[in-house]
Order: structure tokens, then C-alpha cells, then sequence
């Protein structure tokens, strides 16, 4: 089983480290977890208290309400949103996609524009047969392949544990809302 | 072409049908039933899995037959055109693949109407969605038919009519027999079978060139007759403005395109998790990369083996490239390995455009039966009347596409492809983006996001050139030609986010914060997810 600390980093800075660390090491029960958290949510017994007996979850504030099991649905999502954890999935997913769709979109929209309406600056010859034209679609591909590593490594390392602990807070609190409410 | 090759070609054909019919059945015998099952084949592929599915369901015989032999005959424009493929999956990996597996069921209305007001929402997307696949599809069966016809060498009508309807029969048997797990399965099968076909031909190409890429391209420029201009852009997209302006507009259509292709999408819900559809996402970038790669090789190879002259003779398109480079390399015309090689490249071809058809007709018949018919008609069909529905639709849309085959058989419809690219950025995309990460929008922004999209680029195209008012149009004696342009994607993408905006800005509706709440973090954390 986890240890709760290791779960409780989670929602701070240090996922991205521990989340790395593990991935490394491959213990084998967190990568079962990880690996198919769909059967999870279907088992009935996870959001229980895990081996060191403490209930673990990641959105603080919306802790009291849901022990007062009142609230409704629709506003356990905006409580989330408001959260802290959720702010900080969000904001790390954004920061590394708007600049990247940015970057690609530039890159690539610039390239055929060039290739289009300045065909002589492609066909300068750099070494033999290769030309500019060439290094840069061949620079298309590389680019695609770096920004596809880097974007499964930034979700793998600093998105993915804070989100599933999100998703099962926030499910457990959908599911307590609605029991409320009943 | 000599009966030989053609009499093996059948014969591998016959095997990949009888397999793919196999795995059909085998997976009909234990069907639930259930549009789970039906829509997104229990949703329990492995990330490998699905990775290799999207790589089958993209790669069409556009890219295996096409590229290749755009490149054999225009150089560097081909390569251009290609890069276009690959650059479009950021976009889906990005913004698209977790998100969309997060926040929806089986198709892209469900991410939309998620938020909004659920009918006139489905309503649009489910009929942008049909409008892509059918274009889409329609290019499929008309290319499967000259195609068959060019690589069995039987150019009568009655025998490219027969493909037609053989093609669109096998379809039908798969998507409304098999659902969405046979279907993947197919793709699988078709993927491995289309990328060792590519490793193999490549290692021949290289290994005659004795693994000097440098001599490749200087013996294709040699050949090509066109100096080092053939390793240059220009040849084909060069010219006059309107020209480069098209291939720019293209390009857009392209990289903007694939990230709303339904078929694209509802692969994603193949898989059981947002992790997962994302490692699928990154398998297929790896895929269809490494696939590009080896085709720009083999299309320069063909350039430099075959040479132009006599690709030109086969196919003014160059649509034969593949084939001829294979049956030079396995010896030339008359030995055994040249008549292996081009079988297994028309039987790859073959199952190449078997399923892609198959995939596109399944997320078609998803649309139908999912958006359309549950918004249409009965407001509280039952679950299993609707997985009946999108059989009955699959048929419907067997029965469509093969009529618009045959009418179309003898046009040009390869602009068709690109038309599909155009409707999918201009009317799908815009209206995924907004919901997915605009707080304010509207339900009217939505419908004007995908009507916005979606009717100008088809106005567009029926005001193009390829449309009347020129040579090479399907009515050539016809001027209703306004827009100079033969993709409209340009003009239509800007378009369709326009609308969305500005039905957002005018609606009197104000947007439901708990519903974006509940969009957002359904979509990053995958909170609620089916």
C-alpha cells in the first residue's frame, strides 16, 4: 500500500518529484493504481481509509462540507474549481500547453508560408543534396516528436498523480452530495 | 502487368477479407449489445492498442498510395504536403485526446452538449459530424474503386462498380456486425500489415542505395528531370499566388482538421482512462511519423528507381508509385519477388481503404443514431433501441455512401479529402475549443460555431473551381465560380470562430458557471468520466 504522506505531497510542490521517483522506481502496487484507475473507481471500497488508517484527500477546502453532506451536486464542482489542487492542475496544464500550441502553430504556419512564397530560400544547399527546405521539414518532424516527449513527460510527472487524487475527492463529494440530497 | 501478380494480389485480398470477417464474427458471438460495447468497444484497449487503431484509422490510402506518389513526381511539395499530417496530432495531443475522453461519452456532441442545451447543440454537431464523414467517406469508396481497378488492371466500369459495392457491403458487415470492437481490431490488423509493408520496402530502397540518403536524392533529382528544383518547393503548390495561397489554406485545413474528425475522436473513447487515451495519442504520433518518414524515403525512392516517365504512364496522379517501386525492387516484372512485393502492396492498399471506410462509417452511424436520432425523435428511446438505430444507420450509411460512389465514380474527388479537413476545422473544432476552455460561452454560440463553420466552407467549395468554371471541375460547362480558392479552409476556419464568438456576445442566455465548473474539472481530472 501507499504511505499518506506520500499522498498528502501530492497536493503540494512535490508531486512532481515523488510522481517521478516512483515512476522510476516501479513499485509494483502504485503502478497497478495507476495504471487502470477506471477499475478503481467501479471497486466500492476506495475511498476508504488506505493501509495507514487516514482518509486521503485533496481538496481541503471543501473537506467540512462534505462531511456536512448537504451540499448538491452541481456546486461540488464549483468547490473544486475553486480549490487550491484543482487551480494548480489547471494553471500547470495551461502554462505548458498554450505556450506549446503557440509555439508549434507559429512554427509550423511560418514554415509553409516560406515554402510557399520564398521557394529560393528553401533551395539553398546546406551539405549535398540537403537544402534549407529539407532541414527544415525534417526540423517539422523532429519538433513534433520533442513536443510529443515532453508534453506526456510534463502530464506523466507533474499533472497526472494531482488529478487522480482530485478525480477521487471529487467523486467521493459528488457521491456525498447526492446521498445528502436524497 | 502480367495476371501473376494480380492472381496473388486477389488471393492475399481474399485472406485479409477472411480474417477481418473472422474477427467480426468472433467478436459478434459475445456482444452485449450495449452502445457501450457498440460505440467504444467496452472501453478496454491498452494505450499500444489504440495507438496502432488511430494509426490505421488515419493513414488512408490518400497517404499510403497518394503521398508517396506525389513526392515521386513533385518532390519537395509532397514532403510538404505531408508534414501537414504529423504536425495536426499536437493539436489532438494537446488540446483534444485527454480532454474530450474525459468529458464525453462516444461522440463530440457530448463534450459540447455537456454544457449547453443539450438538443439544438446535438443537432449541429451530429449533422457537421455526418457532413465530414460522408465527404470523407465518399473519397474513400471512390478511390477504392480506381484503385482496385489500377492495381488488378480491370479498368471497365462494370468491375470498379463491383468494388464499389463489395467495399461498402464488407463495411457494412464489420461496423453494424462487429461495432466499435471489431472495428478496432480490423485497424489494428491493417496498421501492422500497412507499417511492415512500409519497413519492408523501405530497407529494400536503402539497402540499393547502400544506405546513402544523400544519393537517393541526388539520383530522384536526376531523374526527375527537374534538376535540384525537384528538392525544392514549387514544383506543384509553386506558380501563381492563388495557388500558393490554396496550398496555404490547405496546410491550415490540415493541421486544424484532424483534432475534429469524428472518427479521430471517438477512438479516444477506446481506451479506459484520459492516461490512456493520451499514451494512445502518443503511440500514433510515433506511428504516423515514423510512417511519413519511410514514405517521403520511398516516395523519392520510386523518383530514383522508377523515374517519373513511367509512373506518369500508369497514373497521371502518381497514384501507382507504391506498387511500381515494389515490383521493381523485388527484381522487376516476371520474377518472384517482384510479383510478391506488388500483391502485398495492393493487398495492403486494399485493407487500407477497407478500414478506414469501416472506421468512418462506425463514428458516422454514432452521430446518427447518438445525437440526431435521440435528439430527433423519441426524447426517451432506451439505450438498446439506440445501438439498433446506429446498426440501422451504419446500413443507411453503407447504402449512401456506395450510391455516391458509384454517381461519383468517374470524377475527381480527390479535393474531397481536403473538403473534409476544411468542415472538420471549421465547424467541429472551434465549437471543442470554446467549450472546453471558454467560460462564457453560450448555447447559441455554439450552434453559430458550427453552422458558422460548416455552411461557408460548403457555399465556398460550390463557388470553387474544382465545383464549375474551369477544365478540371465536376461541371466543367457550368460558371457559378466566385471564389478562387479550391480549399476553403482559410477563409471558413477564421469563420466558424468568429460565429462562435458572436453568438456568444449577443445571446441574451448567460453561461451556467456550474456547468463550465463541472466541464473544466471533469476534463483535467477526469472526475465522473464513463
Amino acid at each position: 500500500m501507499q504511505s499518506s504522506d506520500g499522498r498528502a505531497r501530492g497536493a503540494g510542490d512535490g508531486a512532481g518529484s515523488s510522481a517521478g521517483s516512483h515512476d522510476d522506481h516501479g513499485t509494483a502496487s502504485r503502478e497497478v493504481r495507476y495504471e487502470d484507475p477506471w477499475y478503481d473507481a467501479l471497486a466500492s471500497g476506495w475511498g476508504e481509509p488506505d493501509g495507514t488508517g487516514t482518509p486521503a484527500r485533496a481538496v481541503p477546502a471543501a473537506r467540512g462540507e462534505w462531511d456536512a453532506a448537504a451540499v448538491r451536486a452541481r456546486d461540488v464542482y464549483l468547490e473544486v474549481q475553486r480549490s487550491e489542487a484543482f487551480q494548480e492542475v489547471r494553471g500547470r496544464y495551461r502554462r505548458f500547453v498554450v505556450p506549446g500550441v503557440a509555439a508549434f502553430l507559429v512554427w509550423y504556419v511560418g514554415y509553409v508560408v516560406t515554402a510557399t512564397t520564398a521557394p529560393g530560400l528553401m533551395a539553398r544547399p546546406v551539405v549535398g543534396a540537403v537544402n534549407v527546405g529539407m532541414l527544415a521539414g525534417l526540423g517539422q518532424f523532429l519538433s513534433t516528436f520533442l513536443l510529443t516527449w515532453g508534453y506526456a513527460r510534463h502530464a506523466r510527472l507533474r499533472r497526472d498523480r494531482l488529478a487522480l487524487e482530485l478525480r477521487w475527492d471529487t467523486q467521493e463529494l459528488t457521491r456525498g452530495a447526492r446521498g445528502g440530497a436524497s | 502487368m502480367t495476371g501473376e501478380h494480380q492472381t496473388l494480389a486477389l488471393l492475399l485480398f481474399s485472406g485479409f477479407v477472411a480474417v477481418t470477417l473472422a474477427i467480426t464474427t468472433w467478436v459478434s458471438r459475445r456482444r452485449h449489445g450495449s452502445a457501450e460495447e457498440f460505440y467504444a468497444g467496452g472501453r478496454l484497449f491498452s494505450p499500444m492498442e489504440n495507438g496502432f487503431a488511430v494509426a490505421g484509422d488515419y493513414v488512408s490510402a490518400a497517404s499510403f498510395l497518394g503521398v508517396t506518389g506525389l513526392i515521386a513526381l513533385y518532390g519537395y511539395d509532397g514532403l510538404l504536403y505531408v508534414v501537414g499530417f504529423l504536425v495536426a496530432w499536437l493539436v489532438v495531443l494537446f488540446l483534444v485526446a485527454e480532454l474530450v475522453r474525459n468529458c464525453g461519452r462516444f461522440t463530440l456532441a457530448d463534450v459540447v452538449a455537456a454544457r449547453m442545451s443539450e438538443r439544438p447543440v446535438r443537432i449541429a454537431a451530429g449533422t457537421a459530424s455526418v457532413t465530414v464523414s460522408v465527404l470523407y467517406l465518399v473519397a474513400q469508396m471512390v478511390g477504392a474503386g480506381s484503385l482496385v481497378a489500377l492495381l488488378l488492371g480491370r479498368t471497365s466500369g462494370t468491375a470498379q462498380a463491383w468494388t464499389v459495392i463489395a467495399v461498402g457491403a464488407l463495411m457494412v458487415t464489420y461496423v453494424s456486425l462487429g461495432g466499435m470492437r471489431a472495428t478496432t481490431w480490423i485497424q489494428i490488423v491493417k496498421a501492422v500489415l500497412l507499417l511492415s509493408g512500409t519497413v519492408a520496402l523501405t530497407v529494400l530502397v536503402l539497402v540499393r542505395f547502400h544506405g546513402d540518403l544523400d544519393r537517393l536524392l541526388v539520383t530522384a533529382a536526376e531523374r526527375s528531370g527537374h534538376g535540384d528544383a525537384f528538392l525544392a518547393p514549387g514544383l506543384k503548390y509553386g506558380g501563381s499566388w492563388t495557388a500558393r495561397l490554396d496550398f496555404i489554406s490547405l496546410g491550415l485545413a490540415l493541421v486544424l482538421g484532424t483534432a475534429g474528425l469524428p472518427h479521430i475522436l471517438s477512438r479516444f473513447y477506446t481506451v479506459p482512462t484520459a492516461r490512456a487515451a493520451r499514451r494512445s495519442a502518443v503511440w500514433s504520433i510515433g506511428l504516423i511519423g515514423g510512417f511519413y518518414l519511410m514514405a517521403i524515403v520511398l516516395g523519392f525512392g520510386a523518383a530514383a528507381v522508377v523515374g517519373p516517365e513511367a509512373l506518369r504512364r500508369s497514373n497521371a496522379a502518381g497514384n501507382t508509385a507504391m506498387p511500381l517501386l515494389a515490383l521493381d525492387l523485388g527484381g522487376g516484372v516476371g520474377s518472384t519477388g517482384g510479383t510478391v512485393l506488388f500483391a502485398v502492396v495492393a493487398a495492403v492498399a486494399f485493407a487500407t481503404i477497407l478500414a478506414v471506410v469501416a472506421g468512418i462509417t462506425l463514428a458516422s452511424s454514432a452521430s446518427v443514431a447518438h445525437d440526431l436520432y435521440a435528439s430527433l425523435r423519441r426524447p426517451h428511446a432506451k439505450v438498446r433501441g439506440e445501438v439498433a438505430v446506429a446498426r440501422l444507420a451504419a446500413v443507411g450509411i453503407g447504402v449512401v455512401a456506395i450510391a455516391l460512389g458509384l454517381l461519383a465514380r468517374d470524377l475527381n474527388v480527390a479535393f474531397l479529402v481536403g473538403l473534409a479537413f476544411a468542415v472538420a476545422a471549421s465547424a467541429n473544432l472551434p465549437v471543442l475549443v470554446y467549450s472546453l476552455f471558454w467560460r462564457a460561452f453560450t448555447t447559441r454560440g455554439a450552434v453559430w460555431a458550427v453552422y458558422g463553420g460548416l455552411i461557408p466552407a460548403l457555399v465556398l467549395v460550390l463557388l470553387s473551381p474544382v465545383v464549375s468554371g474551369s477544365p478540371g471541375s465536376l461541371f466543367p460547362d457550368l460558371d457559378l465560380q466566385y471564389f478562387p480558392l479550391q480549399n476553403p479552409g482559410i477563409v471558413s476556419i477564421p469563420l466558424g470562430f468568429l460565429a462562435g464568438w458572436l453568438g456568444t456576445v449577443t445571446s441574451d442566455e448567460v453561461a451556467d458557471e456550474a456547468k463550465y465548473a463541472e466541464t473544466e474539472v471533469r476534463s483535467l481530472t477526469g472526475a465522473g468520466a464513463v
